[in-house]
């Protein structure tokens, strides 16, 4: 009797810690917040929101188009590149086949990355970067989109991209941006950076495991 | 005392030779030190930190008869970028890479760098050498 008392009392114990601590080993959520109070069932309730990714259309290198609702229900990786990179560019996505390589047997995740260079980075020359880079099916998306657009939506990963420069060059961050499935930013990690790109991945695993990510339908 | 006798031989002689490593030896460990920096530079992030490349995109810097073959084209393929097909450890390349503007001197000391490791033994790429072969660029 003694000691399933103690088993129940532990396993209270656990439960509790296990509630406690979900702040523990999970990621932070990144992004502006801000404080809503809706009215519910005639209440007023007060609620935090986190910023998301809005809504978008690209077309990827096979292709075809690409919506918010293509990564519905997915944890997923951004970043932003241009294929004639000769700077931060191959090294970022070396490091990015690493994550490919990881999870490209989920079907819950992606990666896109967004080029800056539309103009030369049409839908055949990423379908052919994609081939030399040993990518193939869907894991690992690469975007296409209206210059202004991709522009856009690199502000709401935090990113900054701009114009070339006068010395022709492409400025723009190396980082790779996790999004949840509620299109959530969970973190940020410098591309070039093998350890952080390491960190990436397991992060990706903790997030995972989330029971916000297990449970999201 | 005996110990102490040959400590002071086997000192000297350690004195001596390192004295006696040539011009020649100290010229390449110049070329090759300041090369392994203009490569962290000016290659490293495309090439990879091992030579390695990237997939087919971008070759790796490990085909020792490659380099061998195109000695002398070497310094205008640093200078002047290089596009079209190349065979590499067998396989086929065909992106383009962008020259990248170095001085003849940092030139010989990226090549003699490269040259010299990930496996290749070419020896010292000089910048007499260099300068000769940029004269020959296409």
């Amino acid at each position: 009797m003694n000691k399933l008392w103690t088993g129940f009392i532990a396993l209270i114990i656990f439960n509790g810690c296990k509630s406690n601590n979900g702040g523990g080993t999970a990621l932070p959520i990144l992004g502006n917040k801000a404080t809503v109070t809706k009215k519910v069932n005639g209440k007023a309730v007060t609620d935090t929101e986190y910023a998301t990714i809005p809504a978008f259309k690209f077309v990827n290198q096979y292709g075809d188009t690409i919506t918010q609702k293509s990564l519905d229900g997915k944890i997923y990786v951004a970043d932003f590149f241009f294929t004639t990179c000769p700077s931060i560019c191959p090294k970022m996505h070396a490091n990015m086949l690493n994550v490919y390589k990881e999870f490209k047997a989920d079907a819950n995740f992606r990666i896109i990355s967004h080029t800056i260079d539309p103009k030369y980075d049409t839908v055949p020359v990423l379908k052919r970067y994609a081939d030399k880079l040993g990518i193939t099916g869907n894991t690992w998306w690469l975007l296409h989109g209206e210059k202004g657009d991709t522009y856009k939506i690199s502000k709401s990963y935090l990113q900054s991209v701009s114009e070339k420069n006068p010395k022709g060059e492409y400025i723009h961050d190396g980082f790779f941006i996790l999004i949840d499935k509620q299109k959530r930013i969970r973190g940020s990690y410098e591309g070039t950076d093998p350890a952080e790109v390491t960190k990436l991945i397991a992060d990706i695993k903790t997030l995972k495991a989330e029971p916000d990510q297990i449970n999201f339908k | 005392m005996k110990l102490r006798i040959i400590g002071l031989i086997a000192g000297a002689v350690l004195i001596l030779a390192a004295s006696c490593q040539s011009e020649q030896e100290m010229e390449f460990a110049r070329y090759y030190s300041a090369g392994s920096l203009v490569y962290q530079q000016h290659c490293q992030n495309c090439h990879g930190d091992k030579g390695q490349g990237l997939q087919i995109l971008i070759p790796p810097l490990t085909d020792s008869v490659f380099l061998k073959n195109n000695k002398t084209k070497l310094a205008c393929f640093v200078k002047n970028g290089l596009e079209g097909k190349i065979t590499i450890n067998g396989r086929v390349f065909d992106d383009q890479m962008q020259g990248d503007d170095l001085s003849p001197l940092e030139i010989a000391k990226v090549l003699t760098y490269i040259a010299n490791s990930y496996g290749n033994k070419l020896g010292t790429i000089t910048l007499q050498q260099v300068q000769n072969d940029l004269k020959t660029c296409e």
